[in-house]
């Protein structure tokens, strides 16, 4: 299940109520993403999530798609904020269900890589310096590339 | 044709969303990249460098050569930060 969302969520109910009652999980995973007060050493006052509704919701479930395709999983979610959120909210849970915990924490990993280099939300950190839209790092790139599959080439290098 | 500008796109365009209606010739999304350049200032400024740009055409990312045609949604964004 995917969610994108303005109000805070509350991780543990989230993620107790996945797959609740399927008595075929064996362990879940979970990954919480937060606001951080610093980025390239300068403090950070709060940050402003943009999306593309409509957008945001058909890549997240076809990321979720792709991680049921790849792993044996009972469930999944993902719920992610836009709106204005100031250091230590959080921004994103991500938590995968399945038999065995390999699968649970690969999935998760998968999820997590991939929405960040696919999913359209931008970040606007506001500093003392001025509001600066974040840059996308070359690193997220790297790490969502790791699991695509041989012969297959990124959605999201596109228009370059 | 509705185009959406997104982030920096916005902010240097000054437009969320705006509705165009290109020439014939403008077929694919590198077509429509360049007559955009040439909507005005903000316009230019904003897509200024196109390797900084991604586009998607009715909410699937695009490449340069893919069509684009009148009644879709064109969305101008830079590489996606989120999560």
């Amino acid at each position: 299940m995917i969610r994108v969302q303005r109000e805070d969520f509350d991780a543990g109910k989230e993620i107790a109520a996945l797959g609740a009652g399927n008595r075929a999980v064996g362990g879940v995973a979970a990954f919480i993403g937060l606001v951080r007060d610093m980025a390239g050493g300068e403090a950070i006052g709060a940050m402003t999530l943009e999306h593309y509704p409509g957008m945001t919701e058909r890549m997240l479930e076809r990321i979720e798609a792709e991680a049921a395709e790849r792993w044996p999983l009972e469930a999944t979610l993902i719920v992610h904020r836009h709106g204005r959120l100031e250091p230590g909210e959080q921004i994103v849970l991500v938590a995968t269900a399945s038999a065995h915990r390999r699968a649970s924490f690969e999935a998760c990993e998968f999820l997590v890589d991939w929405l960040k280099t696919k999913a359209p939300f931008w970040k606007l950190e506001e500093k003392a310096s001025g509001a600066e839209w974040v840059e996308a790092r070359a690193s997220d790139d790297d790490a969502a590339a790791r699991w695509r599959l041989p012969g297959t080439k990124s959605e999201s290098d596109a228009a370059e | 044709m509705k185009l959406l500008y997104f982030a920096w796109l916005k902010t240097k365009t000054g437009i969320a969303e705006e509705e165009v209606a290109p020439p014939p010739e403008v077929a694919t999304v590198a077509d429509l990249l360049a007559w955009l350049q040439g909507r005005g200032p903000g316009h230019a400024e904003a897509l200024a460098d196109l390797s900084a740009l991604r586009v998607a055409v009715n909410q699937e990312y695009a490449l340069p050569g893919d069509p684009v045609r009148p009644g879709d949604e064109v969305a101008l964004f830079p590489p996606v930060t989120g999560g």
